[in-house]
């Protein structure tokens, strides 16, 4: 057997045996987590499952987000599904404008390098920005950790990425896995697990190194992991390390200093071109928040950009702080300030205008330039509209022309 | 496992946006799912299905988000096997626990309306339309108990635990 790269280690880690790819693994949870779109069919496949209490009630939790607060009557219903099933089985619950799941898991502390983490939100694999496993499930999937405390994997291959160098000035993790979705494409990753490393990760905040993990399923991968030299974390915690003579199913090297901001074109995540290829699109919604891009680093990057100036009267800017610590922060510093007198609207925290269910829905024909993860069609609630992804910071400059813009033309 | 079946065939990257758009997901009522079902991609789909049908997809079926509600759609819709030639995992997993069938098949030439007969445990498909064959991707034996069982919910009410040879 040869050695093995961090996700093969941490599986062994958590499997009591040393495992290798296509092996098929159970392996211990350490936590576990649900938003309002999965946690009412998880909580119904639990009980007919037959199951009655949680295996660990401290190791799951309830996040109410998707929709959130409630834009309707029957939606209020399956939130108070949530909170019923919290009181009865003393599981932690976020409620409303509380934050977005991925955020909160990370944030809180509730998710630690070196843990495994199943979420019922195909984001799940954000954690890897910490040095986690974490991947998205389904209800039913979450149901049998709800009952057992365990799942199956089929470990994965690891595709390794190793990143160089410096992004330039108003170019941003955002921008760079746009560029490996491009380049990968959209099923690139599928069934593997991806590993990023290199000197260019070392000066990256958590916040920054989330959103290059939050869009690995962008590609397919089961999990996504940032090398944790470097990282910042308010607690000490042990770095798991490939090891060398480690086997990869491939090695892709890139020097990010030669990275431009990049867009990604109506209706896929991969179809990405560099801004400068890109035209000009004139644009009527803009979009910053998300798991992906509504953490403070990327609200205060979007303000140092709309300081003193007003959006264009065409363009309405929504922005969701990813959580209400986040939120909160931002309206101490002055960056909520900035972005109100720019003309931004600031709505609660949560995932509604990224997965369309309220808060910001597109008319007909409208391009709207978003910070989120994903354009699928109707992705933002409206199948006749378009949806460009990029960053916060290029976001924040299309809002003040009216057109995609590059950052740097601002002035 | 025998599945016979009329087909209905679809693109490359099919998401789960597409499958079930987001805004109708925020339910418990299946019907209400079924009724949404490819909406966004076919709106004549629902009205065509008939039950039993079979839904065929390119690369990277089911791809995007972890919701359940995608292959329940289908299901309750009245899909009796999804045939890809590649699916997105979490989609994968999530029709497994669904009990909701499907076989991989890397070189598949399925043309719509095409009728097909499928031995899930053998991983053989018959295009009785074309009088060919191809050849399915064998799924991980847990999957195979889960689906045998009719879904994780019947595996774990029955084994309570899982198991792995």
């Amino acid at each position: 057997m040869s050695g093995q790269t961090v996700i093969e280690k941490l599986i062994s880690n958590h499997t009591g045996k040393k495992v290798c790819r296509n092996e098929i693994a159970i392996v211990e949870v350490d936590g576990i987590m649900a938003s309002d779109t999965t946690a009412p069919l998880a909580i119904k496949a639990f009980e007919e499952m037959g199951g009655t209490r949680v295996w660990d009630r401290d190791k799951m939790f309830l996040v109410i987000d998707h929709a959130s607060p409630a834009p309707n009557e029957r939606i209020a219903n399956l939130h108070d599904m949530m909170r019923r099933f919290s009181r009865e089985q003393g599981v932690k619950l976020y409620d409303v404008g509380e934050g977005i799941c991925h955020q909160l898991m990370i944030e809180k502390h509730h998710v630690k390098p070196g843990q495994i983490f199943f979420g019922a939100d195909s984001h799940t694999c954000t954690y890897g920005a910490i040095g986690a496993f974490g991947t998205g499930v389904g209800s039913t999937d979450l149901a049998g950790i709800m009952l057992t405390g365990k799942t199956w994997v089929k470990v994965p291959d690891t595709l390794k990425i190793v990143l160089n160098n410096t992004l330039r000035p108003y170019v941003s993790t955002k921008d760079l896995i746009l560029f490996l979705a491009g380049q990968l494409g959209i099923e690139g990753a599928t069934y593997k697990s991806i590993e990023f490393t290199g000197d260019a990760l070392m000066p990256l905040s958590v916040d920054s190194r989330i959103t290059i993990s939050n869009m690995v399923i962008e590609m397919g991968a089961k999990a996504g992991f940032v090398d944790t030299a470097g990282l910042q974390l308010p607690y000490n915690f042990d770095s798991v390390k490939p090891d060398d003579d480690a086997e990869y199913e491939a090695v892709y090297e890139y020097d990010v200093s030669k990275l431009e901001p990049m867009i990604a074109l109506p209706h896929s995540p991969d179809n990405v071109k560099p801004i400068s290829e890109v035209g000009s699109v004139p644009i009527q919604q803009a979009f910053i928040g998300s798991c992906t891009n509504g953490k403070l680093e990327d609200l205060r990057q979007a303000a140092k950009i709309l300081k003193g100036k007003k959006i264009d009267p065409r363009v309405r800017l929504m922005v969701t702080p990813a959580s209400k610590e986040v939120y909160h922060q931002a309206l101490l510093d002055g960056t909520a300030e900035i972005l109100m007198a720019a003309g931004a609207t600031l709505l609660p925290s949560g995932c509604g205008p990224c997965v369309g269910t309220h808060l910001g829905i597109p008319g007909n024909g409208e391009n709207v330039l978003s910070s989120t993860n994903r354009n699928f069609q109707g992705r933002m609630g409206n199948r006749n509209a378009n949806v460009y992804l990029a960053s916060p910071v290029t976001v924040a400059a299309s809002a003040l022309t009216g057109q995609i813009t590059h950052p740097q033309n601002i002035r | 496992m025998i599945i016979k079946g009329v087909c209905h065939v679809f693109g490359d990257n099919i998401d789960t946006d597409r499958i079930i758009a987001g805004k109708y997901t925020k339910t418990l009522d299946l019907q209400e799912l079924a009724s949404h079902v490819m909406e966004d991609l076919d709106p004549g789909f629902r009205s065509r299905l008939n039950k039993g049908d079979i839904v065929v997809g390119g690369y990277n079926f089911g791809c995007g988000s972890s919701r359940e509600q995608a292959p329940l759609a289908l299901k309750t819709a009245g899909v009796s096997l999804v045939v890809a030639r590649s699916f997105a995992r979490i989609f994968f997993r999530n029709s497994i626990n669904i009990g909701l069938p499907l076989i991989e098949a890397k070189d598949h030439r399925i043309a719509d309306q095409d009728e097909l007969e499928t031995d899930l445990i053998h991983g053989t498909i018959t295009n009785l339309s074309q009088n060919a064959q191809y050849k399915g991707t064998q799924m991980p034996s847990v999957m195979v108990d889960i689906l045998n069982e009719g879904g994780l919910t019947n595996y774990l009410k029955k084994y309570g635990a899982f198991k792995v040879n």
